[in-house]
């Protein structure tokens, strides 16, 4: 369950490396929670946190970061482990859009289900975005656009229609799933054994 | 005069499995014919289950098993040394929720335990043919028997629990051939790790790929499920390779083997790709020029040949995994000092791992300084190991003999190297932290990491066979 996602303006996070996986954006040792709580705090952890606990200057930690609800990250973002952990601490600590030149499959599918939208633009965008941190962007989903302020332009990104609908309306992929049941029950008939 | 379409082998192993068709508007309702679960990824979605009033819809699709958070080591009472009490819970929660739900668990009380890609093949459970998923992206391992088999995000791992389907647009393929003769000591990892430093750890985005070619054909199955193990490390979420004799072989006589056998097999066999099929991408390898693997920076795509130079960094990323690894490009990676090793993971901690990592400790003794632990996938790759006298050759060697579980594959049950050590490792992720906070991974084939624990360097374990002879 989410927030529909229409349009987002917000200043941006920046995470230039490349290839964050998904072990530096929720460390596994934190995986045997079982509930979603408090997750945010874990956040790219051993970024943020020394080892005794105390807080690193690391950007993640200030006040203007806490209040952005987008991640930029460096090529390839998201590779790795099918721990949906990583997306579930970025929307707890408040992201909803992350955005890079190529993101991972399963880390973008585990995204979409938690209301937060993953966005693939072109390089020159993306290097703007990289070159530019804290400026404000408007990310529309409808016209799928996203508008850089000052000489940065207005690029447009792609979305499937169904993850797309989902996004903006809140929808609840499990609901969809049940509705079809009728049709998982006829298939299940063609099968020989159980 | 009909055309005839020609198929590969996802094709065909997909297409059986749609419920409701894909359209423009809306992804493919796939249905799920096996369902794996363990304690790491599974707790939430059962939370949701509860929360709406649904039922497991198929829990003999359903099998369940500990081995993420579980411990490797046994204390003297029998008790089991958690990492913390959340980890224990965790177990607990998992043992609970599958009964309360009829779904088989190979909990502590199993003979058949073990790490959920090693347990699946094992039992039988995983066939030609079968979609299979598990909250764990190396649920790609299971491709080896021709499955489509890929992993999945909790919300997702709710989804199948409840309606055996998940929500799918259908990826593209890619073929990866490799055909050619390897050379004595190259081995299915140093194969995979070869092809992920090809493609690019990116490279299989979007992409389901087939592993082609002679290569492949030779390998066994614990060879075969190292290589669709590592699909994922390409970006890929799934890796096939056609059912043929070798896979059949392998399960005659199995828990969940088919009844008509020979039947299955037929219709097993004509999975494999026609001839004329057409990928939306092809890659090639030559046998001959691929050397054993090691990896030299913080991604399983920065792997090289152990006998040549670390490649210098060509921008500030490869800089930064340099300087974490403590390494220097333009220096020999072989030679380098080690702290630990590990041989395990579902990537290598089948017999066929254990043999070759006994072979060359056979007789042989851990450097002093270096600890060495081997931790076999399943009970019953323990009881095999035991009654070959595997376990006798690694603990006189000097090496721990632990208990199944993912172990040092992830730093999540206790098992983890201090921070800066050095561990050669048979897993299959090399990240920053991966098996402890500040720990640095060189990813190798059973054999490499065998032949390292022997000298306390990184070593090419063609030097040490030569030495044996």
């Amino acid at each position: 369950m989410f927030k529909p996602l229409k349009t987002v303006t917000s200043k941006t996070v920046i995470l230039p490396a490349s290839n964050i996986d998904t072990d530096q954006i929720m460390p596994a040792r934190f995986l045997t929670m079982t509930t979603k709580a408090g997750l945010g705090e874990k956040l790219f952890n051993d970024w943020r946190y020394n080892k005794d606990g105390t807080q690193t200057d690391h950007y993640l930690n200030s006040a203007a970061a806490k209040s952005c609800e987008i991640l930029v990250g460096g090529d390839n973002f998201g590779c790795g482990s099918s721990r949906e952990h990583a997306p579930w601490a970025l929307s707890d600590y408040g992201f909803r859009v992350v955005i890079s030149s190529e993101i991972a499959d399963i880390f973008r599918n585990n995204s979409l289900k938690n209301g937060i939208l993953p966005i693939v633009i072109e390089k020159g965008a993306h290097q703007w975005l990289l070159d530019h941190p804290g400026e404000e962007v408007t990310i529309d989903l409808k016209t799928q656009e996203v508008r850089l302020p000052k000489n940065g332009g207005t690029h447009s990104f792609e979305v499937d229609a169904f993850s797309k609908h989902c996004l903006m309306e809140g929808v609840d992929e499990m609901g969809y799933l049940q509705n079809q049941t009728d049709a998982i029950a006829k298939y299940e008939t063609t099968l020989q054994s159980s | 005069m009909g055309l005839v379409m020609l198929k590969t082998l996802f094709d065909k192993v997909w297409e059986r499995h749609v419920v409701v068709p894909q359209t423009p508007t809306n992804p493919a309702t796939l249905y799920i014919d096996l369902h794996l679960i363990h304690e790491v990824t599974t707790p939430q979605a059962f939370t949701v289950l509860r929360e709406r009033g649904l039922k497991v819809r198929r829990p003999d699709r359903t099998l369940a098993t500990i081995d993420h958070s579980t411990p490797t080591l046994k204390n003297e009472d029998g008790t089991r040394p958690y990492v913390t009490p959340q980890a224990e819970a965790q177990v607990a929660l998992l043992l609970a929720n599958a009964e309360e739900h009829g779904i088989e668990t190979h909990g502590w009380d199993s003979d058949h335990r073990g790490i959920v890609h090693v347990m699946g093949p094992e039992l039988g459970a995983t066939q030609p043919g079968m979609t299979i998923v598990c909250g764990d992206s190396h649920t790609s391992t299971h491709g080896a028997f021709g499955a489509i088999a890929f992993g999945i995000g909790t919300t997702q791992v709710g989804h199948v629990l409840a309606n055996q389907c998940i929500l799918m647009p259908k990826p593209k393929t890619m073929a990866i051939h490799v055909n050619g003769e390897l050379d004595d000591g190259v081995t299915a990892k140093d194969v995979i790790l070869a092809i992920i430093a090809k493609i690019g750890i990116g490279g299989g985005t979007g992409f389901a790929l087939e592993y082609c070619g002679n290569v492949f054909r030779d390998m066994t199955m614990d060879e075969r499920m190292t290589v669709c193990n590592m699909s994922i490390e390409a970006g890929a979420r799934c890796g096939m390779i056609a059912p043929d004799q070798t896979t059949f072989n392998y399960l005659k006589g199995r828990k969940f083997t088919p009844e008509n056998f020979y039947e299955a097999c037929e219709d097993w066999a004509s999975l494999a790709t026609d001839t004329g099929a057409k990928y939306d991408r092809e890659v090639h390898l030559k046998a001959e020029d691929i050397r054993p693997m090691v990896t030299y920076g913080t991604h399983p795509g920065m792997a090289m040949p152990i006998d040549a130079l670390i490649p210098t960094s060509k921008n500030d990323a490869d800089e930064k995994a340099l300087e974490y690894m403590k390494v220097k490009g333009g220096d020999a990676i072989a030679g380098t000092p080690i702290d630990r090793v590990f041989i395990g993971s579902c990537t290598n901690s089948r017999m066929d791992d254990l043999r070759a990592a006994a072979n060359i400790l056979k007789g042989r003794s851990v450097k002093s300084g270096v600890i060495a632990i081997v931790v076999p996938g399943s009970e019953n790759i323990k009881r095999e190991a035991e009654a070959e006298g595997l376990h006798d050759i690694f603990t006189q060697a000097g090496a721990q003999w632990r208990e199944p579980g993912c172990s040092m594959c992830l730093g999540m049950n206790g098992d983890i190297g201090a921070p800066g050590e050095l561990i050669v490792s048979t897993s299959n992720r090399n990240f920053a932290g991966r098996q402890g906070p500040g720990v640095r991974t060189v990813l190798a084939s059973p054999e490499t990491a065998a032949a390292s624990a022997i000298t306390g360097v990184i070593t090419d374990p063609r030097t040490i066979t030569e030495r044996a002879a």
